[in-house]
């Protein structure tokens, strides 16, 4: 059987956007890469969206199980990073906004729960 | 290794690579390994407004919208769901008579 790994013709020296299966953002200097997609990400930060903000929290250097990789993407220089929309808090501020979404995706689902029974349909 | 030699042969072609958390992705495929591991360039999110991380500033001239400032990307195998082809890229009966000889030699 023919041994082929896909060789990361990556440049080492921008910050590449690893996106998780759990559906955070994480950016970061690739370090090192092998054939499971396991990663080492040097300098990495999760940028955290949640509507019209956003925050880039600091981790330092991480090691990225492969099962969880989705995609890893590669900077375009000369295209901006984030769309023109967006404005940066701080991470408490984001901390607070993103429990504001999540509180009010549980109550939708709740309120959906209650409709449910009632079998509109 | 059927579908690593048939990826493979459809290196440069435009593909739209959807994934197992919904998110569709267009781009010139460049590259597959035996994982089927993907590798796109001048990569563009179909339906973009949903993931602005991956989005940059606005192109006009492209029909599908915004453009990625992402370009380049290298995806994980194991989170395809799907890979759409143009029609006109697919040799159904090349890929049925490969099909037949790989079930035969096992």
């Amino acid at each position: 059987m023919q041994i082929f790994i896909s060789l990361q013709y990556f440049y080492f020296i921008e910050k590449l956007l690893v996106l998780l299966q759990d559906g955070r953002k994480l950016l970061g200097i690739l370090r090192s890469f092998d054939q499971f997609a396991n990663a080492v990400l040097e300098g990495a930060c999760e940028r955290v969206i949640v509507g019209d903000l956003y925050c880039d929290i600091p981790l330092g250097l991480y090691v990225i199980r492969g099962e969880n990789v989705v995609l890893i993407g590669e900077q375009d220089l000369e295209r901006e990073e984030l769309p023109p929309h967006l404005t940066g808090v701080s991470g408490v501020e984001i901390k607070r906004a993103q429990k504001a979404e999540t509180d009010a995706t549980d109550l939708k689902g709740t309120m959906r729960k209650r409709m449910e029974f009632l079998d509109l349909d | 290794m059927l579908f690593f030699s048939y990826f493979k042969d459809l290196v440069g072609r435009e593909v739209t690579v959807e994934l197992k958390n919904d998110l569709a992705i267009r781009g010139t495929l460049h590259s597959v390994d035996q994982y089927l591991n993907i590798k796109l360039e001048n990569s563009r999110v179909v339906d973009q407004d949903k993931y602005p991380h991956m989005t940059g500033e606005q192109d006009a001239g492209n029909d599908l919208g915004l453009r990625l400032s992402v370009r380049n990307c290298f995806i994980r195998g194991s989170v395809v769901r799907y890979v759409q082809l143009p029609p006109e890229g697919v040799d159904t009966e090349l890929l049925h008579d490969a099909t037949r000889r790989e079930a035969r030699g096992g």
